[in-house]
């Protein structure tokens, strides 16, 4: 029988105290501290009063594997989530070959499987190819092994209007979501940064925020019109925060995530040239940062996905035109969402479990994850050090790629282990 | 100063230094038969452009043969540039090579400023002929050269730059570089050719020429490239022009003494008149002759700073 005792958490940050004994992959038992007597071969974690919670849940990674395994693969990108505290992740579509068929998403799913590290449920391209054009098979991609849950088109918007209808209309029949990156294509034509008085100054063609926003509105009234569930990716701005407030107050059944790095950067990294900042959709200006921090806070944004999206030296170290967009994100979530809202008193750790586990997991319909922390329910579990700082090193970072913004950065909030339905799979930064 | 990369925090000392070197280098040349200083004897500069330009092209050459300097051109078509391989390694190479300066035309904004970081370890100089729709430093003080000989000081002299501010790198550097030498800066044209974010520039703007022209000392006509009018961003070439064009009636409007300046390469009839273009109020020539000078004053303030040979 495995067992682990977790002696002396607080759970979701609150209260005393308590042992937590994991068996057979649930929480057996939860109990005052020092209540607990495990067995002989036990093994203990303490916790000295670090915060217990939820394993994390992210909606948006990009793992690149089949077909960039040069930048992350499944077992790379499983290693850095379960280091960063996640215990289930959402594999993108836009790989090589595109994740738009049974035989693509199943494959993901066994290797995130063999791999063990992590739950890894692998996303479905919309439209066949990403191209935008026809209908992928959802369904049979839905019915297979891999119960494909989620299905976006993400690096593209599915732009024409009538193809999405039909998305949101036949996702109804198969109780699954469907994702939009949002990027009205006519308006980014040539984009290569917000636009705005930086950009301007830079001289990089503007990334306007109506390019979202249209989106989003869009959307949001087909969805409507469909009775369909929606999710928006990676939400960058003010205005999208706004149209997101009015669906949902019409009952318009949308969901919505921001970035980690939307929650701290500004495009004032633009002056560094250097296209580690360059990202789809692009770093915002400040007054969009802020409101991304209160919208996640008050709910209209209802959780943080990382948009993890490893690259390859040479499609960074170049010029910002020709430097692919997207930036790591797994392993550093937790600090950025700790600097940024449980620093400045926005959310508590019950909060943060909410945005990063409870939320995520409820929307892509994932029984086991994101469950509350009590006897009975399974042990996909992160114990958090809430008071260790940590500086980040892209080079030390589990995924192969490198490129992190956040390079020499010192962050709080460091992940003492994690466990996935009661195995450590990490822990003191290791690979369990 | 190591790099020439933008006019954007070029300190007004730094700029004037360079501006009187290059009017200090005019009146030396004037009339000589043999236009070669021996200033930057032994020294190495490449030319690097990834899109076609002939005049500035040129006009880097010639700055860097008549200061005795080594010129290389490499164009992006006749190398391994072409080949695919990256900016990065292409200018890693040159400096290897011995470059003591690379002077970089690119389709990029911003390539000028990451080459200065790969080549900061090795002492190699960048100029900044021209990065996307950035920064285009020469220009900006080749055309203020000119405008002080014609104006004297620019201090609250009233200039106009016309046209398409959007995609201008011309524009941009002016614009820092006529506020940093105390000029007031407007800038006309449609709304769809001014960036997003104007509002934060130290210029202030306009969609009425005729109202403007009366008090302008100069008026800066910049070059409305095809693309642009096949792109949506005014209904058509005549609209346009009518609009926006400085045509004969116009020039009249100009007070005495004003200047007409424009960074070539024209479409006469189209942003400007071809009587405008050679009437006495265009330095448009002048530009191009102090174009050399001031690029010679660049090398020279970038190379021949320290221990370098002085003429």
């Amino acid at each position: 029988m495995n067992e682990i005792v977790i002696r002396g958490a607080r759970l979701y940050g609150e209260g005393d105290p308590v042992d937590v004994h994991v068996a057979d992959g649930t929480i057996a038992t939860i109990g005052e501290a020092g209540a607990v007597t495990p067995g002989e071969d036990a093994e203990v974690i303490e916790a000295r009063g670090q915060v217990l919670l939820p394993g994390f849940v992210d909606l948006h990674t990009h793992l690149r594997e089949p077909g960039r395994e040069d930048t992350e693969t499944i077992d790379s990108g499983s290693a850095a989530a379960a280091l960063g505290g996640y215990t289930a992740v959402f594999a993108m579509a836009n790989t090589d070959p595109v994740a738009d068929n049974a035989v693509v998403v199943e494959h993901v799913w066994r290797r995130g499987r063999e791999v063990g590290l992590v739950d890894v449920h692998p996303v479905g391209a919309v439209t066949v190819g990403l191209k935008g054009e026809k209908l992928a098979e959802m369904g049979t991609m839905a019915k297979s092994v891999a119960g494909v849950r989620l299905f976006s088109d993400d690096g593209h918007c599915v732009a024409d209007p009538l193809l999405m209808r039909r998305a949101l209309e036949y996702s109804t029949a198969l109780g699954v979501v469907v994702a939009q990156h949002a990027e009205e294509p006519r308006l980014t034509v040539g984009a290569q940064a917000h636009e705005g008085e930086r950009a301007a100054r830079l001289g990089y063609t503007g990334w306007p925020s109506s390019a979202e926003e249209s989106i989003v509105a869009r959307d949001c009234v087909l969805a409507r019109h469909a009775g369909a569930r929606l999710h928006i990716c990676h939400v960058s701005t003010t205005g999208t925060v706004d149209v997101l407030g009015w669906a949902k107050g019409l009952g318009i059944d949308v969901s919505a995530e921001v970035t980690p790095h939307h929650l701290l950067l500004t495009d004032e990294r633009l002056a560094t040239y250097d296209p580690v900042n360059k990202v789809n959709p692009p770093l915002r200006a400040g007054a969009d940062v802020e409101r991304m921090r209160r919208a996640l806070a008050d709910g209209v944004i209802d959780c943080v996905a990382t948009d993890h999206a490893p690259h390859a030296v040479q499609d960074k170290d170049c010029e910002w035109a020709a430097a692919r967009p997207g930036m790591l994100g797994l392993q550093t979530a937790l600090s950025i969402v700790a600097e940024t809202m449980v620093r400045p008193g926005l959310l508590d750790w019950r909060g943060v479990a909410r945005v990063m586990s409870e939320r995520p997991a409820e929307i892509a319909g994932l029984p086991d994850q994101g469950r509350p922390l009590a006897a009975g329910e399974p042990a996909n579990l992160v114990l958090v050090d809430p008071d260790a700082e940590w500086t980040v090193r892209g080079a030390e970072l589990a995924s192969v790629a490198a490129n992190t913004p956040y390079e020499g950065m010192r962050l709080p909030a460091v992940v003492s282990a994690t466990l996935l339905r009661g195995r450590i799979t990490s822990r003191e930064g290791k690979i369990g | 100063m190591k790099h020439l990369l933008t006019t954007d925090g070029l300190a007004e000392d730094a700029a004037t230094a360079i501006l009187d070197t290059a009017d200090e280098l005019k009146r030396t040349l004037l009339g000589r038969e043999v236009k070669k200083l021996p200033t930057l004897r032994g020294r190495t500069v490449i030319t690097m452009f990834y899109e076609n330009s002939t005049r500035t092209r040129v006009s880097f050459e010639i700055a860097g043969k008549w200061m005795s300097a080594d010129v290389v051109n490499v164009s992006a078509g006749g190398s391994s540039v072409g080949k695919g391989e990256s900016l990065r390694d292409t200018a890693l190479t040159l400096a290897a090579a011995g470059a003591d300066c690379v002077i970089v035309r690119h389709p990029a904004s911003g390539a000028a400023h990451r080459l200065a970081g790969w080549l900061s370890e090795g002492g190699t100089s960048v100029v900044n002929a021209g990065d996307g729709t950035h920064e285009h430093p020469t220009q900006a003080l080749l055309d203020a050269a000119t405008l002080r000989e014609r104006l004297g000081a620019l201090k609250d002299r009233r200039i106009a730059i016309v046209g398409d501010v959007l995609h201008s790198r011309v524009a941009r550097s002016n614009v820092h570089l006529l506020a940093t030498l105390g000029a007031e800066v407007v800038l006309v044209a449609p709304p769809t050719l001014l960036p997003v974010g104007v509002g934060s520039w130290p210029v202030t703007v306009s969609h009425d020429l005729d109202a403007e022209l009366p008090a302008l000392d100069a008026v800066m006509m910049l070059r409305v490239q095809a693309e642009r009018m096949h792109g949506g961003f005014f209904p058509s070439a005549r609209e346009y022009s009518i609009a926006y064009g400085l045509n004969e009636a116009r020039l009249g409007l100009l007070p005495e003494g004003a200047v007409v300046l424009h960074p070539g390469p024209m479409l006469r009839g189209m942003e400007i008149g071809s009587a405008v273009a050679d009437a006495p109020q265009s330095a448009i020539t002048e530009q191009v002759r102090n174009g050399v000078h001031v690029r010679m004053a660049v090398l020279y303030h970038l190379l021949a700073g320290d221990g370098g040979e002085r003429g």
